[in-house]
């Protein structure tokens, strides 16, 4: 089974964010592998190494990583080849700084077509930088495949057909779906391998394909920002939430809460 | 935070960012709970060996990484830098370099392999005696050839992770120092395989102020045999001081992996804990003492890089890397003060963590070595004063 993965490098969540404008500064801050993707990874390739020693389908295969970002984003692709992905294809052009989720879909889509025949596409549900959440599925509309989101558990894979549990809001949905398609994973889905010595020697060796925009026979109107950040406020601060005093009756209260906030 | 002084090039990130990776799996509810159980780290261990990390000194050729001091001296910073205590295993990392370097290829097929694979550990290395001190020519234990063999006599104190290893290295005397011209020949070097000792091995564990499995070992007509000398007889003691450099580079990365755990960790607190309306780091009296020891981690950070690429290359080194362990181990006390008094009260409640690590930091003054040892050293042999030992 061909495994796609889209992998994004995004600068360090863990530091203080800072801003070009009304956009984040990517250039000269520390980048890492999006934390979301590496549940992707790493569900790529617990399903090629299920798949490998199961009985089913054999394991012939591959899992590439796709990403589309600065040439620092060869960061990322190393950290998911240094995991145990196979080889990776890396879009770097200067006419996609600044791009959009639709921009940053349709070319993720091409360099996935260009790389060959896949079953499955893998992604965050959303960026840990951006948080559209829209690019899987618009992914999948230009891939002409079908899209399940929010995936929380991969239960079984095979040539034809994948089956996953799916979150919902108050429960999950067990849902199969005939094969190419493409699938978002929440984060915990997994639990995420880190690179071991080997891995990161191995990672060296492993091909990684460097596309231009041309390469994807795609044009700079292609790929032309559609969508304008208008303003940028901060984030309200979190108020100092509801205290109960108990008289008796606080362990109902906050039963009461956590079901209204569907926690319970 | 201090990012890694050695960041020039590709491996030193890589093996940076690989190591938190690993190190954010085990957070410090983990350490802290080992601390509490005094047990071993045994999990953390595990993963660190699976995945390679400890055998990136051994070379290629017998299934390790084959990589420099400086590169492996991240791993051991970065652990430390992460909240854990590489104490538990960085033995296990440079113990065998007596063995690389004096062993014979025979002794070298027979155990680096299988250390590299982390099916056998050496990580227990038996030196310091009771009597002696820092006086290790003094040692008493004594290794008396018969025939094929060796029988060894004698006590050992402080013997670190011999309930965790396979293999221990041990310094006996096979010549009377009176019968030697100069004191420190006459030593020679073994390789104990713990698993055969049987009951004449016995160990007794030393309780200390920190998570730290360590020993005295009584050892009582322990027969080995020959095989098990490194190199040649009665030049152990050359042996020993030729390792001395690559554990002070490491030891000393340790100790700029603690300072930058207290940097870290006092700044954090400096900057939200709110006293008399405003952050008490704004205070001169809490901000400048991390200000300080931050200057004097980096510092020492420096000093290590410069003795480990001396070191890679091949070169003497030393003076710097006895410099970089005073230095370091210092400056991380430094940090660890500086951490505890911005803490105030709470510095000193477990579940902060700063209690431990100062726990733990205090020790890279004392042992492998003492400061007044390494003083000793700058001091006569680099600067030509007179001796005092
Ligand atoms: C937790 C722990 C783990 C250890 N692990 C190991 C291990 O795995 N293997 C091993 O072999 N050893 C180990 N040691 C032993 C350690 O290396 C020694 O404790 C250290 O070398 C100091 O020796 P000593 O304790 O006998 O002190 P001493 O030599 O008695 O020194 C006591 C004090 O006198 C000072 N002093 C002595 N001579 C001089 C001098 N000439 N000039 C100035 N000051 C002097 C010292 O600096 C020190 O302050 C460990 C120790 C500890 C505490």
């Amino acid at each position: 089974m061909n495994i796609v993965v889209c992998v994004k490098h995004i600068p360090d969540p863990n530091l203080p964010a800072e801003m070009d404008g009304k956009t984040l500064k990517r250039e000269g801050v520390q980048g890492v592998m999006d934390p979301g993707d590496e549940f992707g990874v790493e569900a790529g390739l617990q399903i090629k190494e299920r798949l490998a020693t199961g009985d089913g389908e054999s394991g012939e295969g591959e899992v590439t990583l796709v990403s589309m970002g600065p040439a620092a984003a060869m960061e990322a692709v190393r950290r998911g080849l240094s995991m145990g992905a196979d080889k990776g294809v890396l879009v770097s052009d200067d006419v996609l700084k600044g791009s959009d989720a639709l921009a940053t879909a349709k070319v993720l889509s091409a360099a996935i077509q260009k790389n060959g025949a896949f079953d499955l596409v893998i992604a965050g549900v959303e960026s840990t930088d951006g948080y559209t959440g829209t690019l899987p599925g618009t992914l999948a509309e230009f891939l002409g495949v079908p899209h399940v989101s929010t995936v929380k558990e991969i239960v079984s894979a095979d040539g034809g057909t994948l089956k996953v549990n799916r979150q919902t809001a108050d429960g999950y949905h067990v849902v199969e779906v005939g094969l190419p398609a493409v699938i978002s994973v929440t984060a915990g889905v997994n639990e995420p391998r880190y690179a071991s010595f080997k891995g990161i020697m191995a990672a060296k060796k492993k091909p990684v394909e460097q596309l231009s925009l041309s390469d994807l026979d795609l044009s700079g109107d292609d790929v032309a920002v559609k969508q304008e950040v208008t303003e940028l406020s901060k984030a309200e601060e979190r108020e100092g939430g509801e205290i109960i005093e108990d008289d008796g009756s606080a362990a109902a209260k906050i039963a009461d809460f956590l079901k209204e906030a569907k926690v319970i | 935070m201090i990012s890694s002084d050695l960041n020039d090039d590709g491996m030193y990130m890589e093996i940076q960012t690989a190591i938190r990776d690993l190190c954010s799996r085990f957070p410090s509810s983990y350490w802290r709970e080992l601390d509490e159980s005094r047990m071993y780290p045994e999990r953390f261990v595990e993963a660190l060996t699976d995945a390679g990390w400890l055998s990136i000194l051994i070379p290629e050729r017998y299934g390790g990484g084959g990589r420099s001091l400086s590169e492996a001296s991240i791993v051991l910073e970065e652990i430390n830098a992460s909240g854990g205590n590489a104490a538990a295993c960085h033995g296990q990392m440079y113990t065998m370099a007596p063995i690389l370097r004096h062993g014979s290829e025979e002794q070298r097929e027979r155990y680096l392999p299988e250390i590299a694979k982390g099916q056998l550990r050496l990580q227990a290395f038996a030196m310091t005696e009771q009597d002696s001190g820092s006086d290790i020519t003094r040692i008493r234990t004594s290794a008396v050839r018969e025939g094929d063999s060796y029988i060894i006599n004698g006590q050992k104190v402080f013997t670190s992770r011999v309930q965790h290893s396979d293999l221990m290295l041990l310094l006996a005397r096979t010549t009377k120092r009176e019968n030697q011209s100069r004191s420190t020949d006459g030593l020679s070097l073994f390789i104990i395989d713990l698993r055969q000792a049987g009951d004449t091995i016995e160990v007794n564990p030393i309780k200390t102020m920190f998570n730290h499995e360590t020993n005295e070992v009584l050892i009582r007509n322990l027969k080995t045999n020959s095989s098990q000398l490194i190199g040649e007889e009665g030049k152990g003691f050359s042996y020993v001081l030729d390792g001395f450099n690559a554990e002070r580079i490491l030891l000393a990365a340790e100790c700029v992996g603690d300072g930058r755990w207290f940097c870290a960790k006092g700044a954090e607190y400096a900057t939200h804990r709110e006293v008399f309306d405003r952050p008490i780091g704004r205070n001169q009296g809490v901000q400048f003492p991390l200000a300080r020891a931050y200057a004097s981690v980096t510092a020492a950070g420096l000093m290590r890089r410069s003795a480990a690429g001396l070191f890679d290359a091949g070169h003497p080194c030393g003076p710097e890397a006895n410099m970089a362990k005073l230095l370091a181990s210092e400056a991380a006390w430094q940090a660890a003060n500086a951490c505890l008094d911005t803490h105030g009260g709470y510095g000193f409640a477990a579940e902060y963590d700063v209690e431990r690590k100062f726990r733990e930091t205090r020790l890279y003054q004392t042992a492998p070595i003492a400061n007044n040892l390494v003083l000793a050293y700058i001091g006569h042999h680099v600067m030509g004063m007179p001796r005092s030992y």
